[in-house]
């Protein structure tokens, strides 16, 4: 029982002690001359479909929750959100070379349309992020048209 | 005592918790050395140690004159990646996940040891270009399902095609189409064989498509 308890307390030190540790965060208020939205001719209501439900990980600026403030929560999102950044960051659109824009567009597509993205894990607590049958589709029709067009 | 108990085994949640994120990224070493057909194997065991003896001269060859390479020994250089990438499209033919995985990390690995230096610097940049993109297909490739294997396949398989349209490849290659894939836009292939075996389908298309043109 002592034992237990000796474990117990190391474990409460070392998950206060992990509050302290800094996380790098993801915030820009700069949106360079290479983002999407710069680039390309996006519809009001599509481009804020995307800035709602992608940018959090796809882009330097992310909206943070006020659960990030805890650890280990905070290294999780900062893991998630640097990966998601290396596969797609919206605000290096235009630094992408056409082939690589067009493979990003497809996975895009694809990714939207096999509900794989947003992630449910995310969509859990952002509930606005989720995107109905009808944002599904007129993304996915205009994300195509996009892709067909470079 | 039992609320200690309970909070231990919060706290140790927490940790498990904490240590699963942080090793997600541990990426399986790709080995082509089994589960794939023989014919194919030769030309890669073959293809490997080509590219072993060239990286050597590679070093020789730049001091003096960086475009002093000849052609077949730029089509050299990418064999090895056309090997991985037939051992991928027969993988993808028999129905293959676990194969095709396989192979996509072998690709990856083939790609990364690709050198660009020893290309004129025009077209340095477009090679570079080609390889980063195949290189997230072929990491996509070792860890998706099968319909998305095919699908970053077929954008794979055009970042294939125009590496060798620069490098030049020794080996006879046939350029394959399937009509149907991609919503009916349809998809390229390359394969070694000139009769039809296709990587989008597998068994359930196995003769759909048409041969476009012969490489060599």
């Amino acid at each position: 029982m002592k034992a237990l308890k000796v474990t117990g307390w190391i474990l409460l030190v070392a998950l206060v002690g992990i509050q302290f540790m800094p996380t790098d965060r993801n915030q820009s208020d700069l949106i360079p001359k290479t983002d999407f939205m710069v680039v390309n001719d996006v519809p009001k209501n599509i481009e804020s479909i995307i800035k709602t439900s992608c940018y959090d990980c796809h882009s330097n600026n992310t909206d943070y929750p006020w659960y990030n403030k805890v650890q280990p929560v905070a290294w999780f999102l900062e893991d998630h959100v640097e990966h998601g950044k290396e596969e797609l960051n919206f605000n290096e659109w235009d630094s992408y070379s056409s082939r690589r824009k067009n493979s990003k567009l497809k996975s895009i597509i694809s990714q939207i349309e096999d509900d794989e993205m947003p992630l449910t894990s995310y969509t859990l607590i952002h509930r606005d992020a989720r995107l109905s049958d009808s944002e599904k589709k007129i993304v996915l029709d205009w994300v195509s048209k996009l892709k067909d067009s470079l | 005592m039992k609320k200690v108990k309970v909070s231990t085994g919060i706290l140790a949640m927490a940790v498990i918790a904490l240590s699963a994120t942080s090793c997600k990224d541990t990426k399986k070493e790709g080995n082509s050395t089994d589960g794939v057909q023989s014919e194919h194997m030769d030309d890669n065991g073959h293809m490997g140690d080509g590219m072993d003896d060239h990286s050597d001269m590679d070093h020789d060859n730049m001091q003096s004159s960086e475009s002093m390479m000849s052609t077949n020994e730029h089509s050299m250089m990418s064999s090895k990646i056309v090997g991985d990438y037939l051992e991928l499209k027969n993988a993808l033919v028999a129905d293959d996940k676990g194969a095709a995985a396989k192979a996509g990390g072998t690709m990856v690995a083939s790609l990364n040891d690709f050198d660009t230096s020893s290309f004129p610097s025009g077209q340095q940049e477009e090679l570079k270009d080609i390889i980063e993109d195949a290189k997230e297909h072929a990491e996509h490739i070792e860890k998706s399902p099968i319909d998305h294997q095919r699908e970053h396949f077929d954008v794979l398989s055009k970042d294939v095609i125009d590496l060798i349209a620069i490098t030049g490849t020794e080996r006879t290659l046939y350029q394959d189409f399937c009509p149907m894939y991609n919503d009916s836009k349809g998809a390229q292939w390359l394969s070694a064989t000139e009769e039809i075996e296709n990587p989008y389908y597998g068994s359930k298309m196995m003769t759909c498509g048409s041969v476009q043109k012969q490489i060599n």
